[in-house]
């Protein structure tokens, strides 16, 4: 071959390169970012009968009748919705398909979103010591919340809870006032969602943004921007879908935003706020640790970082009262001096020793460490996507998102409870060869959050979607032994977390079979 | 003309990553090439580490960490299609630690990489002075499904990248300066959980990573048995986003990094085939990355496939 001849063909090469260069699309592939509109199997035209969790009942909160469908003012905004439509914007377009996915899926990838983004431990002070972030000073260096898995399972039932219970009421007025959609009052309206016969007032969008944006004052007060953005996005989507007139919209915010006020009054006399606890007490987990002649749990962090939420166990929960958490609460761990334990810690060694890549795999689809939306977050996103093939009403997401939110809630305090009852050390702690393959959460080992977690996840999703019964036990267990495979957990912790979980998630089922849902 | 031949310096691009050792053999990256049906092989260590590192633009140290390291071992190997047509292909092993913290080290073969390095124009002034500009392209991509995911400690970032570079150099008597520019084109990547944060909620296991911009200038001491050169390089990712305060680096961060070092290489007087190569760098500034402190040496045999009427030396011109 002649030098000139290799010569294009090297030229040629370097042509094709840079062709793939510009030919390759990067985007990628997001799980909900094209779903269809929501289109209920079931209207579930009687949830305003459900059993609410904190209302007393569902008219509560008064919501005054609405005015006529023939009244001027209603016709104005009929003609609001006319205006909008007649100059749709692509943005307008966009937001329409993203909430008519679901508004309370929506906001639940929200709460995922601002618990991935606040799941960060704060950087010592000077001294070792670590800064505890501040709700009344949320921007300021350490940001409020540090959303761990305790904070954010609290955050998760919360808002799940304060949406389904808003929600209850609103569909009680839905079918006291019986006030029609604008497409149905006005055929020339335009629709851009599927149609429903679901009385429009108060509109059920606005009754979750409305609740939503009150409870997420309290967990994220810090990103109100962000929240209040979406919540007009959420709003303004249903005058432009021409699914509801300014009105239904008005209604159902403040009765969301007055069913919400409950919830916050309630959160903030539920004991979190006492969970971080302060240095005596965590001297004293430590020090009853020792009188009960066993080894306590230390932190593995340079420096040596305070517990998590050692007082987390007891937080009011909406499941368990707290003589139910004391019933839950583990049988004691093996002794540390035990051959049990040297015989389970050695198991963990054998499993970090030689790391195959599928339990690496493992380990790193279920660590949901720092910087994401935690277990429980993870949890939803398994549920949220069994949901969306479920084609449930906006009351039943929101309902069966409050089981399992409650459950993952009631979870961690049962497990936290466990946890600084035992105040058992992690196994790199009894034997520092141990290397890990995910982070080393800073609380003491047994019993597993993630086994506990994923326990009651499994078995209220079980009883919501029984034909996935299978595939969540198989997850829930894989679950509990990616800890195991990643050097944090032994064997007992996972058992015992799941089996604390599962006992947690039956309380939710109980609850089910009598809402008024099934 | 006769040409001379000589091996190519083969040197790790190392550290200026959160993980180290991301194997760019600068085979790619330097003015020598290849006679003809010429075959050179061999192998190259590298040592680098790193005790702080660019929190985003925050420098700081990490007591959890410790001081990372990461070293690999790498074979190389280039051939002379034609005197001004060489093809080169590349492979390390990586293995990492950090001396502190419980993080669990990673090893593993890394990504095999294949360019084409084309010498488009040699032109000699009549003073003697030399000027030769090349064209490269080469792809990247990982040999096996290393964990991506687990930095500073994973082996490497996972994409497959196409290098597009042009380079230019300048000879005066023995003495030159090369400088380069390099597009990469970086591929998505898939890591082992399907959620993630970076500035925001991403359903999916797929991660989009940025692409970058490299650029170096080498300058030194070409002769025939001695290569001796100071080279700063400099990396730029086109997007990406910061570590924020104490998280953990993500694949996709904006990882940027200056970096100077220096490099020699030592053609045996009595055994021209084969030559040794040693090497230090160290990040001068950065984003994203540690402050790597890199140490490498190697050894590379060089031999002709066909029968040649050149000499089966490394001679250098």
């Amino acid at each position: 071959m002649s030098m000139k001849r290799n010569n294009i063909f090297a030229g040629a090469c370097l042509v094709l390169i840079a062709a793939g260069i510009f030919a390759c699309n990067k985007d990628i592939n997001d799980r909900t970012a094209d779903l269809p509109a929501l289109q209920p199997a079931s209207a579930d035209e009687d949830a305003g009968t459900w059993k609410p969790i904190l209302l007393t009942s569902a008219d509560e909160f008064t919501v005054a009748a609405p005015i006529p469908t023939n009244a001027p003012d209603y016709v104005a905004q009929i003609n609001e919705i006319k205006a909008t439509q007649a100059n749709l914007s692509d943005e307008e377009k966009e937001i329409v398909k993203y909430w008519s996915a679901g508004g309370v899926l929506r906001w639940n990838e929200i709460l995922r979103e601002l618990v991935a983004k606040h799941n960060l431990p704060p950087y010592q002070n000077d001294d070792g010591t670590y800064p505890i972030p501040s709700a009344a000073n949320p921007l300021a260096y350490p940001l409020f919340p540090f959303a761990n898995p305790p904070y954010a399972s609290r955050a998760y039932a919360y808002v799940s809870a304060a949406q389904y219970d808003a929600l209850v009421a609103a569909y009680h007025y839905k079918a006291l006032y019986n006030r029609k959609s604008p497409y149905n009052v006005d055929s020339s309206v335009q629709v851009l969602i599927p149609r429903n016969t679901l009385p429009s007032y108060p509109s059920e969008d606005a009754v979750i943004a409305g609740a939503a944006v009150e409870m997420l004052k309290l967990l994220f007060p810090g990103d109100q921007d962000y929240i209040q953005m979406k919540a007009e996005q959420h709003k303004r989507s249903r005058i432009v879908a021409g699914a509801n007139v300014r009105s239904d919209i008005d209604a159902g915010e403040a009765l969301g935003r007055a069913v919400a006020q409950k919830f916050v009054a309630r959160a903030r006399t539920d004991r979190a706020g006492a969970a971080v606890g302060n240095p005596e007490m965590w001297k004293k987990l430590e020090d009853d640790c020792i009188a009960r002649g066993e080894e306590p749990w230390y932190s593995l962090e340079t420096p040596r970082r305070p517990p998590m939420l050692p007082a987390f166990g007891k937080v009011k929960g909406f499941l368990c009262d707290s003589l139910t958490v004391i019933a839950f609460r583990a049988d004691p761990p093996p002794s540390v001096t035990s051959g049990k334990m040297k015989e389970e810690t050695q198991e963990v060694y054998d499993f970090i020793a030689n790391p195959t890549r599928e339990r690496t795999k493992i380990v790193h689809y279920w660590a949901d460490g720092v910087g994401t939306s935690t277990p429980p977050g993870h949890w939803d996103a398994i549920a949220a996507e069994d949901f969306i093939g479920k084609n449930y009403s906006e009351v039943r997401w929101a309902r069966n998102f409050a089981l399992l939110n409650m459950s993952l809630m009631d979870a961690a305090i049962c497990c936290w409870d466990t946890k600084n009852f035992y105040f058992n050390p992690r196994p790199s702690q009894l034997n520092p060869a141990i290397k890990t393959l995910t982070g080393v959460p800073n609380f003491p080992s047994y019993i597993s959050g993630h086994s506990t977690f994923s326990g009651a996840a499994a078995t209220i999703l079980s009883h919501l979607v029984p034909e996935r019964a299978a595939a969540y036990e198989e997850m829930a267990n894989e679950a509990s032994l990616s800890r195991m495979y990643g050097g944090i957990h032994y064997r007992s912790d996972c058992s015992a977390g799941l089996s604390v979980g599962r006992k947690v998630g039956n309380m939710a089922v109980d609850r089910a079979k009598t809402d008024g849902a099934d | 003309m006769k040409k001379r031949t000589m091996l190519k310096t083969i040197v790790m691009a190392a550290g200026s990553m959160m993980l180290i050792g991301s194997a760019a053999a600068q085979t790619e990256q330097d003015a020598i090439m290849m006679n003809k049906n010429q075959l050179c092989g061999g192998f190259m260590y590298n040592h680098g580490s790193w005790k702080d590192y660019w929190e985003g633009t925050l420098k700081r140290e990490n007591l959890n960490l410790g001081t990372v390291t990461a070293q690999s071992m790498m074979f190389m190997a280039n051939y002379g299609i034609t005197d001004n047509l060489n093809i080169m292909a590349g492979a390390p092993y990586v293995w990492t630690h950090a001396s502190a913290g419980t993080l669990h080290g990673m090893k593993g073969i890394q990504d095999v990489s294949v360019t084409l390095k084309w010498r488009a124009l040699n032109f000699k002034f009549a003073n003697n002075d030399k000027l030769a500009v090349y064209a490269m392209g080469g792809i990247s991509t990982p040999l096996d499904n290393y964990v991506i995911d687990f930095l500073p400690l994973s082996i490497g970032l996972g994409s497959t990248n196409l290098t597009g570079r042009v380079m230019v150099d300048y000879l005066h008597n023995r003495f030159f300066a090369t400088a380069w520019g390099s597009y990469i084109f970086r591929s998505n990547v898939k890591i082992d959980r399907d959620a993630y944060y970076d500035e925001e909620l991403h359903n999916s296991n797929e991660v989009k990573m940025p692409d970058q911009v490299n650029l170096q200038l080498r300058t030194g001491y070409r002769g025939r048995y001695l290569i001796a050169e100071a080279l700063l390089t400099q990396l730029c990712t086109l997007g990406g986003f910061d570590i924020t305060r104490n998280n953990m680096p993500f694949p996709s961060n904006q990882m940027n990094s200056t970096v100077a070092g220096i490099n020699f290489k030592y053609t045996l007087k009595q055994l021209t085939n084969i030559s040794l190569l040693a090497g230090a760098n160290y990040t001068i500034h950065g984003r994203n990355v540690g402050q790597t402190t890199a140490f490498n040496g190697g050894v590379f045999y060089a031999f002709y496939t066909k029968k040649s009427s050149r000499k089966p030396t490394n001679n250098l011109q």
